[in-house]
């Protein structure tokens, strides 16, 4: 297995370099995309609630890898051409961001009416009260949550294999499928995964815990 | 493209067939994944010595592993240990193992929120380990586990989808036989199973949601 | 912080054990393996791999409800053929990815899934005669300004393949200045190709004629710049199912079986020469 890893690294390499620049720039847009959404989702008007509802609902109940597909062989017909990384990463985007907004969302619930009552009732508006009131206390709820969410976008972002997005798991097909080692293959792509989702995942235990 | 050739009513059947599949894999592996997560989980909490150690990194590392490289391991890994599958049983099993890792840690993050005095008030009450577990832990545990438990099942039904690398005749895979007769119908094959899916999976979240109100 | 870090330490060397173990019992596997050929004879039933998402070769056929094709065709003749005629032959469906991998671990038998007899793959399985002469070649939009391989050999064109397939290392050889992204089935390889993903597909021409033959305005074009002999592999080592594998196609090719497959199959496809498969 040795070998193997020393025969192909910079492959490997570039599939692990591809896979936390993909989950890097999901995390940040998602993070953007799904803190909007979940505050349109609390705002007082009925239609945004709506418009929120729909987008949340619609992206977390299609699996991922259709999303991808979809991003990858619908839209360059119609709208723009795109590569696989690249339609890849909006898929993973659009997908976790709808989580995010969920988890958001529960957040900004727990942190009650009562806090956006007396906020308003002090003078300041709806606004003011969201962003200096409420968010910061709802992150500090859902950073545990949140920190679930980055674990399996990591894990997720393997669908790039399936639109040519030259991920860590495409390059392992790759290796698999020209040194027929698959097991050992398989398993030195687990082990880079497993460096960047065990820190992270024991990391949020650690903060559950305190 | 070509909507109204793709959806004739052979390929929807053929379709339907394919959505049969990936609803009953989802129930086994569902009913599966939740007995064993729960056993795992309360294993974990126990703090059995060794036991409890290794079963919680076992889960660790299983649930950070993408499920799509647990499927390859069961599908390409159990005939090296001189056990033939077919693509249903390996994903049954790929979709158990991975789902029983994330049921448990949901399961373990449960029974940590109910407060430490029920435990030690149901020991001091003259329960044994077990019983306090079964009898007063559990049932709190497992109102406040809904909400993930339930999303948790939505993203299994999704994730059957991965199987479809190995052949699993499920609702992916017989778009892409759809497809495959003609390519012209792979996009509306790509639509109409997202809609399929999306669907079934509400339907799910909607009973999510409803449980959550109830007991939430 | 510290904590953390013990943690991490143990867990990334039990990791480490727990790979080497099972690297190794995946390598005691690869040792003690049965006779197939006796397993087969004595269960009277082979089971082949073989694809279902190539036309003309294996297909699963929305109206038969069944995999058609004439790697499906040849490999239930094979198997009356060694095995007489209550021989049962029981067809797995495999990808170009997975092929190889269910063989070496024993989920089947045998491939007859268009496989190419390559040296780099005669270190991994074993394989008979050849059953079917391809090559590969390249499908364009009919369009387009490609008319061979040479056309290829340029930066800022994309080729379009199939993962596991001999076509991705041959445009590397014949092309190496030419982008290659691999897919994962046919299907959604051309779709690529439809999308503008890329200029050209590439693989053997029995399978691109197939797509042509489907879709207007695509065309298979250059001729075929290699020679792609299908085999049927067996595991590595299974010589003595291998020889009997020869023993029955050379059979069927003197009672005249495997030419009747062949013109069911492949006449009247434009641009295909059957004289030329069946050398």
């Amino acid at each position: 297995m040795w070998n193997l890893f020393i025969d192909n690294w910079d492959t490997f390499l570039i599939g692990f370099g591809n896979t936390v620049l993909c989950s890097v720039i999901a995390l940040i847009f998602s993070l953007i995309i799904g803190s909007g959404f979940a505050i349109l989702e609390t705002v007082p008007s009925k239609l945004w609630r709506t418009v929120a509802r729909i987008y949340i609902e619609l992206f977390r109940n299609i699996p991922l890898l259709v999303i991808a597909m979809i991003f990858y062989l619908v839209i360059p017909q119609f709208l723009f051409k795109v590569n696989g990384f690249t339609a890849g990463t909006i898929g993973l985007t659009l997908y976790t961001s709808a989580f995010i907004a969920e988890t958001i969302r529960s957040g900004i619930g727990a942190v009650g009416d009562g806090q956006m009552e007396g906020a308003r009732s002090n003078g300041i508006t709806y606004w003011q009260a969201m962003r200096y009131v409420i968010l910061p206390q709802a992150f500090r709820i859902v950073i545990p949550p949140l920190g679930n969410q980055f674990v399996n976008l990591i894990k997720n972002s393997s669908v790039l294999a399936f639109v040519a997005g030259f991920d860590l798991m495409y390059q392992g097909d790759v290796i698999a499928s020209s040194t027929f080692q698959t097991i050992p293959t398989y398993i030195i792509v687990g082990i880079f995964y497993l460096i960047l989702t065990l820190p992270l995942s024991y990391y949020m235990q650690s903060l559950e815990q305190k | 493209m070509d909507f109204v050739n793709a959806l004739s009513w052979e390929n929807v059947h053929f379709l339907l067939q394919g959505l049969w599949v990936t609803i009953y894999v989802s129930l086994i592996s569902i009913a599966l994944s939740f007995i064993i997560g729960l056993v795992l989980g309360t294993v974990r909490y126990s703090k059995i010595p060794y036991l409890s150690a290794i079963t919680g990194f076992i889960i660790d590392i299983i649930r950070n592993l993408p499920l799509l490289l647990i499927i390859f391991f069961t599908y390409f890994g159990l005939p090296g240990l001189g056990i033939r599958v077919n693509s249903v049983v390996a994903s049954i099993v790929a979709l158990v193992v991975f789902e029983s890792a994330m049921i448990a840690e949901i399961v373990r993050s449960g029974i940590n929120a109910v407060p430490e005095g029920q435990m030690e008030g149901a020991r001091s009450n003259g329960m044994n380990f077990m019983q306090a577990m079964f009898y007063v832990i559990m049932p709190q545990a497992l109102l406040k586990m809904i909400p993930a438990l339930l999303s948790q099942f939505v993203s299994l039904v999704k994730d059957t989808s991965l199987a479809t690398i190995i052949i699993l005749p499920d609702l992916l895979y017989h778009a892409q036989i759809v497809y495959s007769q003609n390519t012209n119908y792979m996009i509306p094959m790509y639509l109409i199973i997202a809609l399929m899916y999306f669907i079934v999976c509400f339907c799910l979240s909607l009973v999510a949601s409803y449980l959550q109100k109830k007991f939430g | 912080m510290k904590r953390l870090a013990k943690i991490l330490g143990v867990a990334m060397v039990l990791l480490g054990s727990i790979s080497l173990a099972a690297c190794e019992s995946y390598g005691d596997a690869e040792e003690a393996k049965p006779n197939v050929y006796q397993q087969v004879k004595k269960s009277r039933t082979i089971i082949w791999g073989v694809r279902n998402d190539t036309r003309l070769f294996g297909l699963m056929s929305i109206k038969q409800n069944k995999l058609v094709g004439f790697d499906i065709d040849l490999a239930k003749a094979i198997t009356k053929q060694m095995l007489g005629k209550d021989g049962k032959a029981v067809l797995f469906q495999t990808t170009s990815k997975t092929k190889i991998p269910v063989l070496k671990n024993g989920n089947v038998d045998a491939l007859m899934a268009t496989v190419t007899i390559t040296p780099e793959r005669e270190k991994q399985v074993t394989f008979s005669k050849p059953y079917f002469n391809a090559g590969q070649s390249l499908l364009v939009k009919s369009t387009s300004k490609i008319k061979s391989i040479k056309d290829l050999n340029k930066t800022g064109i994309t080729v379009l393949a199939v993962k596991g397939t001999t076509a991705v290392a041959n445009i590397r050889k014949f092309a190496p200045k030419a982008r290659v992204l691999e897919f994962d089935d046919y299907g959604q390889c051309f779709t690529a190709l439809k999308a503008g993903q890329g200029q050209a597909m590439s693989t053997d021409n029995g399978i691109l004629a197939g797509i042509a033959a489907e879709n207007k305005g695509y065309n298979v074009v250059g001729g075929t710049f290699t020679n792609e002999p299908y085999g049927i592999a067996v595991d590595k080592g299974q010589t003595e199912f291998a020889h009997a594998m020869n023993r029955a196609l050379s059979e069927l090719k003197k009672n005249g079986t495997y030419q009747r497959l062949l013109n069911k199959w492949f006449a009247g496809i434009p641009g295909f020469d059957i004289k030329e498969a069946a050398r």
